[in-house]
């Protein structure tokens, strides 16, 4: 079984990528869903662009030298929305990516960023303006999002920060990996199973 | 007592429990696979040594990368090889039933569930992928799932999950002529946004849903997840009972009527409490186009391109224009395209393909215009070549293929290149999404698609009726 990791603090430099609707598709072009692992998904977040044809490196912020090791990203509205590919989080993950502040994120992307331990905390648009123009002005800003305390803090700020209990409980505790929790209930599964109708085929 | 929504009935009959992290632990009645989302998952079991905890409760078939022509093994591209390899090794080695390549029930996981009576009313769904609401056509409770997700289910049949709202949306009256069940979807998407539907389920009733027939109910479904809406369904009526009467995983005789009346009691109640309520008309609907990069920018086939202004988010309205390289005040109509494609979870069963028929029916397909038509699935092709549909395609020049998901998200060799605009039943038009990182999406109805690949232009499907 896996080991308990609690997620409740992370700190470090922070990337802005803008655009409200970015769909996972940008995030992760669909021919890199074709490998059978996840491995190498960290080369890919939004190859396409970051590279034109040729694989020549366009302007793009997680192409830029200012940001390089940042490994909280900061985005607007509807973040992840369209397919439900996990590859997208596993391959901001795995580029680094270790928290998401946003103004909101899409159903699937978040529910899929938090069962990897990956935390999606949602702040004001005005706020989310104030942290993208602070990172663009010094990338090399600091910046702890604290899920104890729902604070995002840098410099002399601290601003509070949003995502639903349930989500932040499964991180703070360790049970965002939620197979274990749910298989310790495995009896009771049963015990709901046979009293659905379908379960049978409608025997009885 | 207020009465109970269908999401709440099933909801309430499924939850194992509350977990520590106050989520509900959520039954899934039926769980449906296929060879992109779910390797790692299998992966993971073995890794750490854990079985499918209901192996009978899991379906898989190939859907997203199976070549439309050329089916044979080895497929031509590799890594498409090892994946369906993958899926094979694993359906076998933890006992899951598996519609494979050359199976008779092989196709889109959303055209077969239906299609062989497998997705029920009163269930839980999910699937590795966003269109599962599709399934909800049929008043089940159905939902896309990442990859670890899809590991939680195989390994626990739940989900750790957490309860949406619920939005009535009615579309009240009638539909127009050559409006269809697409341009209905699109338009409820153009009116909420693409992130309206968040947090919620979307209900969807009135006139116009109930006259709809099942295929045109898991169209409009099928696109709840562009309008940002995890869950869509309808209520079970008698036109889902008909529809799955006799379908091979559906129960006969007495059990049928067991489940019907099963299936009655899980439909919302007369009085149930919704959390939010949208009405509109079935007569303000025209056929409808996207012009952009979401499913939300769209516009009825006789408006012009809005100015980036009258949208919420200028700016991304802005990029869309840029991305597409036309300019505000334009019209839709006239608008070239290069590819035409029938296809996709959203508009690839029979009654998508009998609507493009008979705009294609006695013509041709614009010389230089590329015009696909894949059926969802193996069975959905034979229904078809017994109906001469295919004679009616071939004859005027468009692609028969065999089944797939094809150049919804170009995993398998159907892809735009370039600069290439398509017109296309699918359901998504972002940025690459066919393929080619330049390559442009009109989203329509397959009526609409039809036309616009016997023109080389968006064209006013009307004009056919």
């Amino acid at each position: 079984m896996s080991e308990i990791v609690k997620v409740t603090k992370i700190a470090g430099t922070a990337v802005p990528i803008r655009g409200n609707d970015i769909d996972t598709d940008r995030i992760i072009p669909a021919r890199y869903l074709k490998e059978v692992t996840f491995a190498r998904m960290g080369d890919y977040p939004f190859f396409d662009e970051r590279f034109d044809g040729s694989g020549k490196k366009k302007d793009h912020p997680l192409n830029d030298p200012e940001y390089k090791g940042a490994s909280i990203l900061f985005v607007n509205k509807n973040f992840g929305c369209g397919s439900s590919r996990e590859h997208a989080p596993q391959a901001l993950y795995r580029f680094g990516i270790q928290a998401i502040v946003g103004e909101s994120f899409a159903a699937i992307f978040a529910g899929n960023c938090t069962i990897m331990g990956v935390p999606t905390v949602t702040v004001s648009a005005k706020e989310i303006e104030r942290l993208m123009k602070s990172v663009e002005e010094s990338p090399r800003t600091e910046y702890t999002v604290n899920l104890e305390s729902k604070t995002l803090s840098y410099g002399n700020h601290k601003i509070a920060i949003d995502l639903p209990e349930t989500y932040r409980n499964a991180l703070t505790t360790g049970s965002w990996d939620s197979t274990t929790m749910l298989r310790a209930n495995l009896e009771q599964v049963r015990k709901t199973a046979s009293k659905l109708p379908y379960m049978s085929r409608f025997a009885s | 007592m207020a009465g109970r929504t269908l999401y709440d009935k099933i909801w309430e009959s499924h939850s194992v429990g509350i977990l520590p992290t106050g989520q509900t632990q959520l039954f899934i009645g039926l769980h449906l696979i296929h060879e992109i989302t779910t390797a790692p998952a299998f992966d993971m079991l073995r890794e750490q040594g854990m079985d499918v905890a209901f192996p009978e409760r899991t379906f898989a078939t190939v859907d997203h990368i199976v070549p439309t022509d050329i089916r044979s093994r080895p497929f031509l591209d590799s890594e498409a090889e090892e994946l369906i390899q993958a899926l094979e090794k694993n359906v076998k080695q933890f006992g899951v039933e598996f519609f494979g390549l050359d199976h008779q029930n092989q196709g889109i996981v959303h055209v077969i569930g239906p299609q062989l009576g497998l997705t029920q009313p009163g269930m839980t769904l999910a699937c590795g992928d966003s269109h599962t609401s599709t399934h909800g056509a049929f008043g089940t409770l159905a939902f896309g799932i990442g990859t670890s997700q899809v590991r939680d289910v195989l390994a626990t049949q739940t989900l750790a999950m957490d309860k949406l709202k619920v939005r009535r949306i009615s579309v009240n009256g009638a539909l127009g002529t050559g409006v269809y069940a697409k341009d209905v979807i699109l338009n409820t998407i153009r009116r909420l946004g693409v992130a309206g539907g968040k947090g919620f389920a979307y209900e969807y009733g009135g006139a116009v849903i109930d006259k709809m027939n099942m295929e045109e109910r898991m169209t409009v479904c099928n696109m709840s997840i562009e309008g940002g809406a995890l869950v869509g369904y309808v209520n079970p009526d008698q036109t889902t009972f008909d529809y799955l009467k006799g379908r091979p995983y559906v129960p006969t005789g007495e059990a049928f009527d067991r489940a019907v009346a099963y299936w009655k009691s899980v439909a919302s109640d007369p009085d149930a409490k919704y959390d939010d309520v949208v009405n509109y008309e079935g007569k303000d609907i025209e056929p409808t186009v996207t012009w952009g990069i979401n499913p939300g920018q769209a516009v009825g086939i006789s408006e012009k391109l809005p100015k980036p202004e009258e949208y919420s988010d200028p700016d991304g309205a802005k990029k869309a224009y840029e991305h597409m390289g036309w300019q505000p005040g334009a019209p839709i109509l006239g608008t070239p395209i290069n590819v035409a494609f029938v296809g996709s979870c959203t508009n690839s069963r029979m009654t998508d393909l009998r609507a493009a028929a008979r705009i294609a029916k006695g013509r041709k397909v614009k010389s230089g215009i590329r015009a696909l038509v894949v059926p969802g699935s193996a069975e959905v092709k034979k229904l078809a070549e017994q109906e001469g549909l295919h004679e009616i395609f071939k004859e005027a020049g468009f692609e028969w293929r065999g089944a797939g998901c094809s150049m919804c998200l170009a995993m398998n060799p159907d892809k735009l290149t370039g600069r290439e605009i398509c017109a296309s039943s699918s359901n998504r038009n972002f940025i690459g999404r066919q393929g080619s990182p330049g390559g442009r999406t009109l989203l329509m109805s397959p009526a609409m698609v039809a036309a616009a690949a016997l023109n080389g232009k968006v064209v006013d499907v009307r004009e056919y009726h």
